[in-house]
């Protein structure tokens, strides 16, 4: 007999008798929440990825300080990328009257790649930080200059003035009021000016020794980008360096990488929510099969063509209900991406087909993993089942089947979770809550029969029955307890994530920088805060120091010729500030912050740093200011939380060190945007110091956060929807059972509320038993991956053990009677004849 | 008194009729049943397979509902009444046994015996049950579940529980159907004892000659239809 067509056969068989339904709903539910959460965390994230390149103006850019070479440029142009350059330099703008320091940049055709310039007609002395904008068409033309509302200001300027930069006069057309840069980040922010890279030679202000920052723009598909950026990374000279958004800026790295995370994250949950799922609902599928085993076995089938029937069977099971799911997740996902083309301003680039194949694949090993096992021990039914009818079911043994599941569940994890350390968490973290809740739920069990000799009727009968079907009483609690505790799981980091990125990023997170106040400005700029209504905002001490000395062994950028940054923090000044307090968005990762009063010489210095430079805790380093050695002693490393957008130090000492040194003061504050003119008093008054506007950023950043926590939810809906299929699964898998009970009980005379009550026991048991076990796995698993895999400050809820336990006992006590209505209103009879 | 017994019906049907529905054809399985039995009678249901037995007894105890007709038991139109007060009438009126025995897996033998006494809330459900277990010769039994025994012990653990409410009335499909002749015989000795000791009105469903032969009143059914 070809085994192949026979399992055909049996499943269209199944299939259309309805006894596959649990098994598929399971299956169809997780994959489709699986590829939707794939298909739509694909889109978005490269939607993300695409606004976040509109600040950077390229998705990537080469950098340099000597003209580049024109092989990038062709191997971009031969990848189908479109280019653009950008040469960057400092130069002065005059009007006659005046001049002003400005950094310009000479671009070329189709400057900027990703996002777009703002320019507005409006003249600036109009008091108003945020006058009318609108797209700008193009680049300046030659002969002409594009500046921002600083030249505007500074120079007293009005469109179609001329202003000489370098050997030529060029006539302002423009004024910008938003440009996509990478480098906004408050030192870089001076006076800017736009003009075409044509004009460029004629200025002659290109001259050897001046400091020049040529750009190579790159932008296109995310494949080709990418490729382009492995072939230019192993051509890349010393000078020359690549960014992308994630090396620009990293208050968006940080932001895009724990979303990224926690979809991934959420993905991971409904595979792990239809695994018990399918575990809970095969028990069903088992029992069905016993009997058709038992006959083939006696007549004659061997185990190898049982094995090789179920097999094939559940090949083709898994294939037909992964296609239903990832058809299902596709048109999720549409609606929802249509959804919420509201919120995100761009539409949603298509999804890649990688979702589907991976969905497929999880199909197929969820079922082969988790069904197979218990399926293969009814090779192995003895043919004396046909005559005796309670041989050969499926028993506690077939626990040790789902080893191979788990296994094959373990690596989908650590290769789904792209991080093998989060991966591996979660694999440890399941791997022992099933070990504990088992054992755990063994205990309990045994425990609790012990009582039934003491109650009466409804509990008895609950409590036998639970006994009885220990092991899949076990199996259901457990596979309900897992899929409760990552529902917790999921709500509280959730909550946390979006909470922790809403804190750090407050609606009033400072939007502008001083930089530059003397110490004799200090006073005024007080009472000029104080004219406006508004207290004074902290100010922090800078002064500026090179690097010369690490343990009193000199450093030169070239100990650092391999890497570019650690190259350039050395050739640069760093900024030293002192503070008595660490900031709040700061944690010391290692060492210790110095006690207040200390008199050492004590330095505390950015992790990243540190590590970029090579320096180690306990290292002392000597800084050159203003001609005078300064040495400190590193006391501790710290973790800056960049996200938030407040003045931050790579390097802070104790108060009492730098005191005598010349110092200048920076701070960062809000500034609501109806309260424009007072920043430009502010210019006015303080004409030394730089005003710096990030609001732009901080919108968009905030805007992404807003977009991020939107899709967030929306993915929590379909782990929802998992978690609801295990729920249905686990209450299916008895319900064979449950309608031959009500039949004996219903013929012995029970009422339905005698029953009921029987059952009610036996599901409040199961759902306080996994609410119990989802508080407890919640509370440890919650802890490490927020803690580790994302970096939040997981705050222990002990509420969690109260709505844990009652949400798993309501659950499943309001599911278990729902579901269990149908058996108590079959006729008796009809329900013994099919038995017999 | 014994004779004013007997004139009062316990069972009484009038024109009860079963269909159903096969796909597009329309099955009649019982037809017009009229029939009536009084207390203390001990009534065998004898006929050929598939004459509609089962189904008979079945709705004689309300475990089915039928297509038209009516079955009052102890004067009781039980189809007047709904699903839970039907079901607390066979809890006090009622017991059955089933051919394939049908005890609670989840349940020691002695549990499956309280069962129906703690249903019904009677007190000292568990010296009723060890003393019917005793009386059916499984003292020693009593901690057992289903799975431990064999076929006939089993049925003499379904037997005890059917008897356990004190019933007027038992019902029996086939109690011997799946055990051998000797364990046959021992069960039906069984159950005529109970039901000398206890005054019960037993209605049998049987292909056994002898167990017919032993009731008092024989009842035959051919294609549904009942020949008297
Ligand atoms: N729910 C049903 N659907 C279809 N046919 C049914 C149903 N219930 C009973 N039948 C049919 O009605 C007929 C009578 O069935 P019943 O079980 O009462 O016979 P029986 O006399 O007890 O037979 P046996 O001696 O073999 O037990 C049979 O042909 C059976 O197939
Ligand atoms: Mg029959």
């Amino acid at each position: 007999m070809n085994h192949y067509l026979l399992s055909l056969r049996m499943l269209r068989r199944d299939w259309r008798a309805g006894e596959l339904n649990v098994l598929v709903l399971a299956l169809v539910i997780a994959i489709s929440g699986l590829t939707t959460v794939g298909f739509f965390a694909d889109r978005v994230g490269m939607a993300l990825a695409r606004e976040s390149n509109q600040l950077l103006g390229a998705d990537l850019l080469i950098m340099s300080s000597k003209p580049l070479p024109p092989h990038f440029a062709e191997e971009a142009g031969k990848l189908g990328l479109t280019i653009s350059s950008m040469t960057k330099f400092p130069s002065m703008i005059s009007n006659g009257d005046g001049n002003l320091l400005t950094e310009i940049k000479a671009v070329t055709e189709g400057y900027p790649l990703r996002g777009n310039i703002h320019v507005t007609s409006q003249s600036s002395t109009l008091a108003s930080a945020y006058p009318e904008m609108r797209l700008a068409e193009g680049i300046p033309t030659p002969g002409t200059i594009w500046v921002d509302d600083k030249v505007m200001t500074r120079l007293d300027l009005k469109t179609g003035d001329m202003v000489d930069i370098g050997a030529i006069q060029l006539k302002v057309t423009e004024q910008i009021t938003r440009e996509p840069d990478h480098s906004v980040g408050f030192i870089n922010m001076g006076a800017r000016a736009l003009i075409n890279a044509q004009d460029l030679a004629e200025t002659e202000l290109i001259q050897e020794g001046s400091r020049v920052s040529y750009q190579l723009l790159v932008a296109g598909e995310m494949k080709a980008v990418q490729q382009f950026r492995e072939l230019a990374q192993a051509r890349l000279a010393k000078n020359q360096k690549i960014e992308g958004i994630r090396d620009a800026r990293p208050e968006i790295k940080a932001a895009l990488e724990r979303a990224e995370k926690f979809l991934s994250l959420a993905a991971l949950v409904s595979v792990v929510l239809a695994a018990a799922a399918i575990a809970l609902a095969v028990r069903r599928f088992t029992l069905r099969h016993l009997d058709g085993c038992a006959i083939m076995r006696s007549l004659g089938a061997s185990q190898k063509q049982l094995l090789n029937m179920y097999l094939s069977y559940f090949v083709l099971l898994g294939l037909i209900a992964s296609s239903i799911g990832c058809l299902i997740g596709f048109a999720a996902q549409q609606i929802l991406a249509h959804w919420l083309t509201d919120i995100v301003e761009t539409a949603l680039p298509w999804p890649t087909w990688w979702p589907a194949v991976h969905g497929m694949l999880v199909g197929l090993v969820l079922l082969v993993g988790f069904a197979l096992p218990p399926v293969l021990n009814l090779r192995s039914v003895p043919a004396l089942r046909v005559l005796r009818r309670d041989v050969g079911l499926p028993n506690a043994h077939s626990l040790w089947g789902y080893f191979f599941g788990l296994t094959a569940l373990s690596l989908l994890f650590i290769w789904k979770a792209h991080d093998v350390k989060l991966g591996l968490y979660i694999v440890t973290g399941f791997i022992c809550a099933i070990a504990v809740f088992g054992g755990l739920g063994w205990i309990l069990i045994k425990l609790l029969s012990k009582l039934r000799h003491q109650a009466g009727g409804a509990w008895r009968y609950g409590l036998a029955s639970i006994h009885r079907r220990a092991a899949s009483s076990i199996l259901q609690a457990v596979a309900l307890g897992l899929g409760l505790m990552a529902l917790l799981v999921l709500t509280l980091i959730q909550d946390d994530l979006i909470k922790d990125w809403h804190a750090s990023l407050p609606p009033d997170a400072p939007n502008h920088f001083l930089v530059n106040v003397q110490t004799d400005q200090l006073q005024p700029l007080e009472e000029f805060f104080q004219q406006y209504g508004m207290s004074q905002p902290p100010l922090y001490p800078m002064i500026r120091g090179r690097l010369i000395k690490i343990n009193g062994k000199n450093v030169s950028p070239q100990d650092y010729a391999e890497n570019v940054q650690a190259e350039r923090l050395v050739r640069r000044d760093f900024n030293l500030s002192w503070t008595d307090k660490l900031a709040r968005d700061n944690t010391i990762v290692q060492g210790k912050w110095w006690k207040e009063d200390t008199q050492a010489a004590e330095m505390s210095i950015e992790a990243d740093i540190a590590k970029t430079l090579r320096i180690k805790l306990g290292d002392e380093l000597t800084y050159d200011i203003a001609g005078h050695h300064f040495s400190a002693k590193i006391t501790s490393l710290r973790k800056v939380d960049w996200d938030s957008f407040r003045v931050n130090f790579f390097v802070v000492v104790p108060p009492g060190l730098l005191e005598e040194y010349p110092a200048s003061y920076i701070t960062s504050f809000y500034v609501p945007p109806k309260e424009g003119a007072m920043m430009h008093e502010l210019v006015r008054a303080f004409p030394n110091i730089l005003v710096v506007d990030v609001a732009m950023v901080i919108g968009q950043v905030q805007q992404m956060i807003q977009q991020v926590s939107e899709a967030i939810k929306f993915v929590f809906i379909f782990t929802m929807l998992a978690g609801f299929a295990v729920l249905y699964a686990a209450i299916a898998a008895t319900q064979d059972e449950r309608i031959y009970e009500a039949a004996i009980f219903r013929t012995l005379g029970a009422k339905r509320e005698q029953l009921s009550r029987a059952w009610a026991t036996e599901f409040a048991i199961l759902g306080g038993l996994s609410g119990l076990f989802a508080s407890a796995g919640a509370s440890g698993l919650g802890y490490v991956i927020g803690k580790y895999a994302l970096h939040l400050d997981y705050a222990f809820n002990p509420w969690i053990w109260l709505t844990g336990t009652s949400i798993g006992l309501i659950g499943v006590l309001t599911a278990g009677l729902l579901g269990t209505r149908a058996a108590l209103s079959t006729p008796p009879l009809l329900t013994l004849r099919k038995i017999a | 008194m014994a004779n004013n017994d007997l004139e009062q019906p316990i069972v009484r049907t009038h024109a009860l009729t079963k269909q159903v529905n096969t796909g597009d054809q329309q099955l009649t399985i019982l037809q017009n049943i009229d029939l009536t039995i009084h207390t203390g009678e001990a009534v065998a249901i004898i006929g050929a397979s598939g004459s509609g037995k089962s189904t008979l007894l079945g709705l004689l105890a309300g475990l089915d509902l039928p297509t038209s007709g009516k079955v009052h038991l102890d004067d009781i139109d039980i189809f007047a009444l709904d699903e839970d007060q039907r079901a607390a009438l066979r809890g006090k009126i009622l017991g059955f046994v089933f051919q394939s025995f049908q005890l609670l897996p989840a349940l020691t033998a002695l549990e499956n015996v309280m069962l129906p006494l703690e249903l019904m809330s009677v007190p000292n459900a568990e010296i009723t049950a060890r003393r019917l277990l005793d009386r059916v010769g499984l003292a020693l039994r009593l901690h057992h579940h289903p799975k431990q025994l064999s076929g006939g012990e089993q049925q003499r653990v379904a037997i005890a529980r059917a008897f356990a409410t004190a019933p007027k009335l038992l019902l029996a499909d086939e109690p011997t159907g799946n055990l051998d002749s000797a364990t046959g015989v021992q069960i039906i000795e069984l159950m005529f004892e109970l039901n000398r000791e206890h005054g019960t009105t037993l209605v049998l469903v049987t292909h056994d000659e002898t167990l017919s032969r032993r009731c008092s009143r024989q009842l035959r059914m051919a294609d549904g239809k009942l020949m008297q």
